[in-house]
């Protein structure tokens, strides 16, 4: 027998219902477990003493006025906790030969970045800690300090003296060495000859996560278990790590993430903060708490982005892209972050997006300076390469002098092409790009639009008027393991799911992904009471406690749904199908007599029937089970997937910019993504409408800046701008669907998609409305500031200073 | 050590409290009205929000003492109950999605509410200027936006009820 894959008729289907989140009572009513509301008898607070260079030799650390002052318990270094501090780790060496520093919780003998912790004040109350942390005496010798990709680059100043280099890694993945495409080099040198080449460089600026809780971690060491609870997006790596580089037994640690408020990538890391609270509550024998300040978060939490991009594009005249060359600078910050150096990585099988390019070569050189350390921001690596890739796309076609979606239709995958295989070496499963830019072309007005810009143009009005176009894809879903395992990265991709059956009828579900605001209790609960035919109502899901969740790998990469969800649907399969000897001898039928329909078991061809929950209740009793039968109808499954996922969308903005003052002001935005089924339409328009702010914010507002000493001054709310509620507007989405084909439930990943779409349909909106006015690209954020100097500095082909620049020696001007 | 005197969701407190204590910490770590939170260090992010003698304040922004006398209203005292009965603007965040992590939840709904009281029939753009000091990553404030038009509709006809 089998299961069925949709819910039974007459009870109406969960999946696609806009069902209103289970989570949401508590939240509206403030009743909230945040880590940093948890309160354990006894605990202790700790402050942290920052080092306020960005690179110094520390010659001394005098603690003894701080641990002089009344209730400070301890002030602690690293040469105090010595190994038991454990180390942060680096998951993904991307090269075998990468060149890593240790990295520390506490800095020993020197600093390499401004934040990084020197001493760590232990205190009966988190005031008393941070008043003590400022008699902390610490003497420095300051070092010149390495910021920025190019003066890295340079290996004049070194980030890591011992080190001898600033380079950590060159990766390169090359589709002619590869066999899945032809050389790019090649297709470049033939397209200078009788086609044309693209050129630019490209400056993905650096950003900041900035999820709205601030981390907190909370250690109680007087269990027979140490428990720690962290605002984290990755409990189940946070406990291998713990256990890993502390020596303490994998067993003898509890990782729990209570209410997470927000991650976006920027929680999933191994943190010094989350070590030093693990070695000073064991130290102490006591619970510790830190929590940090927002201006801690912003300096000490990691980075994102940053990255500088070289781009040769080569094309036939008639616009048929023969060839991309892209060449990264990426910047790694102080020290190789859990997944640092692999973020660019999960770009390289990106840049050739949803085109069919014959060749493709692409490196990444990534950098240590004096910085924070960079890791996963929303999109990670996919964001960076469809930026790269889709204004390329815009200058291709000023260059030809065409409409840029007719330029994108030239090279597209057609829909009667999947699957296909791209020069990237991926295998693209589903896929419609022609409908979801139909459709969104539609919603948009685009042609009206298009019409109100010549108008516009013509008229010479000082507003004026840019569309933006990107159709993107992405690969979420991370995903299959033994990829993973030939990209070097250190863990699997796997998730697990249980399917517990209570004795009330109740059901349990228990996810190996950690959710942080993305509605898991309330989808996950959908897609199972139609497998179970149970009531939503009576699902509980469970999840983000080592203890509860024994098994998983948490939530990123928008890899929640398509391989969590899949291992909850076999789970709940394996139920079903554990539950029908039972049933079938409870209605004293033959097993293949028996067909699971709308919750029940039924005798096929009669009104005997027997519901799940009521097997559930004699599985409980086990009074009457068949022999031999187990006395239960629980299930696990750990689902790997085949392939990554696939979705994409068409993206549309316009944008007005004032050329006298360089302001620029959105007017529309439509999307249409193709994320294959909807479990819950409402969640999922949330997760497009949040991804798309910060992608919007990238383009127009967001840096983390440097100051040559390497001190961050955008390092708090005042200064790092963070878009509000008048900032923005609101938006057109809606969606095509082409299911996935490598889950059941044919769903695609829809956590970054707003993130990697908007940022280069909004750049191209900004760089259309003035190209006429010879500007063909501005640098990222586009302050009014920015454009003005555009615009004012054109004119003749001149570009922006420092944006953009063609960086190719012996050429002139940014095409050949 | 100074002694204050004061109400918070309708019942009567009274603590000694260090003059440099702020109210979002005396109602956190006196209180343990933890359902408000605390976002940033510079009073931007208003996840703090709370209603002070009938008005929003971020309450990182005022000292505990400041408060002394006065009549506060946190997240947890704007619904009726617990278990439903819930404030128009909170069901409607609910009903338009307007959260997902929910960490800038109480100081958004406690914003919205005091928008509401001054303007109740607020356009999109007094909405979203109305809301400007407070920050959401979650959700683009598109859902946000969304539940405020959808509250001042539900509270058009009895604005009366919607207090603080």
């Amino acid at each position: 027998m089998t299961a069925v894959a949709d819910a039974p008729e007459g009870l109406e289907k969960e999946i696609g219902k806009e069902r209103r989140r289970k989570e949401d009572q508590r939240l509206i009513t403030g009743r909230t477990r945040w880590t940093d509301n948890l309160v354990v008898p006894g605990t202790l607070h700790l402050a942290m003493v920052r080092s306020p260079f960005a690179h110094a030799t520390i010659t001394s650390i005098d603690v003894s006025a701080a641990k002089a002052a009344t209730n400070v318990v301890d002030v602690l270094t690293s040469e105090d906790l010595g190994e038991a501090q454990g180390v942060c780790i680096n998951a993904w060496p991307i090269t075998p030969d990468q060149v890593a520093p240790t990295h520390l919780p506490i800095a020993q003998g020197r600093v390499a970045f401004a934040g990084e912790i020197v001493a760590v004040v232990v205190a009966r109350s988190a005031a008393e800690a941070r008043d003590a942390a400022e008699l902390v005496d610490v003497e420095y010798d300051e070092l010149p300090a390495v910021v920025g990709i190019k003066q890295a680059m340079k290996d004049e100043v070194l980030a890591h003296p011992d080190l001898g280099t600033n380079k950590s890694a060159l990766w390169v993945f090359d589709s002619a060495e590869a066999g899945t495409g032809g050389s790019a080099d090649d297709a470049i040198a033939q397209a200078r000859t009788d086609g044309i080449v693209i050129e630019r460089e490209f400056r993905q600026q650096r950003l900041i996560p900035a999820f709205m809780e601030p981390r907190s971690v909370l250690v109680d060491p007087t269990g027979e278990q140490i428990t720690v609870w962290s605002a984290t997006q990755i409990p189940h790596i946070l406990r291998f790590a713990l256990a890993a580089t502390t020596g303490v037994p994998e067993s003898k640690i509890r990782v729990i993430a209570p209410d997470v408020g927000g991650g976006f990538g920027g929680k999933l890391q191994q943190t010094p903060e989350e070590m030093i609270a693990f070695a000073v509550a064991r130290r102490l024998g006591k619970p510790v708490k830190y929590t940090e300040t927002r201006s801690e978060s912003l300096v000490a939490a990691h980075h994102g982005r940053d990255q500088w991009q070289k781009l040769t594009l080569a094309a036939e005249k008639d616009g048929t892209v023969t060839g991309l060359k892209v060449e990264l600078e990426a910047d790694l910050g102080a020290y190789v972050a859990i997944v640092g150096g692999g973020v660019p990585v999960l770009g390289a099988f990106m840049f050739n997006a949803i085109y069919k390019f014959p060749a493709y070569h692409f490196a990444c050189q990534t950098v240590l300076t004096n910085t924070t350390f960079t890791d996963a921001y929303r999109g990670a690596g996919r964001p960076e390469a469809t930026f790269g890739i889709e204004r390329m796309m815009d200058e291709l076609a000023a260059e030809l002098g065409v409409d840029p979606l007719e330029v994108r239709e030239k090279n597209w995958i057609t829909h009667e092409e999947f699957p296909f295989t791209t020069v990237a070496g991926l295998e693209y499963d589903s896929g419609n790009y022609e409908a979801a830019t139909a459709k969104a072309k539609e919603m948009f007005g685009y042609d009206a639009l298009r019409a109100e810009q010549r108008e516009r143009r013509e008229r010479g009005d000082t507003v004026q008027l840019g569309l933006g176009i990107s159709t993107f894809t992405e690969m979420c879903g991370l995903a299959p393991s033994r990829v993973l395992g030939s990209l070097d990265y250190g863990a699997g991709g796997w998730e697990h799911a249980s399917v517990r059956m209570l004795a009330t009828g109740k059901v349990e579900v228990v996810t190996g992904a950690s959710a942080h605001g993305q509605g898991h209790e309330t989808a996950f609960s959908q897609i199972v009471a139609d497998r179970l035919g149970v009531a939503f109502d009576d699902v509980e899901v469970l999840h983000g406690d080592t203890q509860i969740a024994a098994k998983g790998l948490d939530t990123y990469g928008s890899r929640s749904l398509v391989v969590g969800g899949e291992a909850l649907v076999r789970a709940a399969d394996k139920v079903i199908e554990k539950a029908l000897p039972i049933a079938a001898h409870l209605l004293e039928a033959s097993v293949d007599d028996v067909k699971f329909h709308e919750g029940s078991f039924q005798v096929v061809g009669t009104d005997a029937k027997i519901a799940l929950g009521e097997v559930a209740t004699a599985t409980f009793a086990a009074h009457n089970l068949p022999d031999g039968v187990e006395p239960s109808i629980d299930a696990d499954a750990t689902f790997d997937p085949v392939n990554f996922n696939y979705p994409h969308g068409t993206h549309l903005c316009a944008m007005e910019v004032d050329t006298e003052t360089g302001a620029v002001r959105m007017r529309k935005y439509t999307c249409v993504d193709d994320i294959g089924n909807i479990i819950n339409p409402l969640i999922v328009s949330g997760q497009v409408h949040g991804g798309l702010v910060q992608g919007i914010a990238q383009a127009l507002w967001e840096e983390a800046v440097y100051d040559e000493q390497g001190t961050l001054v955008s390092g708090s709310f005042v200064d790092y701008l963070l878009p509000t509620a008048a900032d923005t507007i609101s938006f057109e989405v809606e969606h095509t669907t082409t299911p996935a084909l490598t889950n059941s439930l044919g769903t695609k990943g829809v956590g970054e998609a707003g993130t990697i779409a908007s940022t280069p349909a909004v750049v191209n909106a900004v760089v259309d409305a003035v190209r006429h006015l010879g500007v063909n690209d501005i640098q990222m954020p586009c302050t009014p500031e920015r454009v003005w100097t555009a615009i004012n500095s054109a004119g003749s082909g001149r570009e922006t200073e420092d944006s953009a620049m063609p960086h190719f020696e012996g050429q002139e001007g940014a095409e050949s | 050590m100074t002694r204050i005197n004061l109400t918070v969701d309708g019942a009567k407190v009274a603590d000694d409290v260090e003059p440099r204590m702020l109210l979002v910490q005396y109602l956190r770590e006196k209180l343990g009205k933890t359902g408000t939170v605390v976002g940033c260090d510079t009073s931007n992010c208003g996840a703090c929000t709370v209603h002070l003698d009938g008005t929003s304040v971020k309450s990182c922004n005022v000292l505990a003492v400041q408060a002394d006398g006065g009549e506060v209203t946190t997240i947890e005292g704007l619904a009726d109950t617990v278990e439903g009965d819930l404030h128009p603007v909170q069901e409607a965040f609910r009903e338009c999605h307007g959260l997902q992590c929910g960490y800038c939840t109480p100081g958004m709904i406690m914003q919205s509410v005091a928008l509401l009281q001054e303007n109740p029939s607020p356009s999109e753009e007094e909405i979203r200027l109305g809301l400007e000091g407070n920050l959401c990553r979650c959700t683009g404030y598109h859902n946000i936006v969304k539940a405020v038009q959808q509250a001042s509709g539900a509270t058009a006809g009895a604005t009366s009820e919607v207090s603080a």
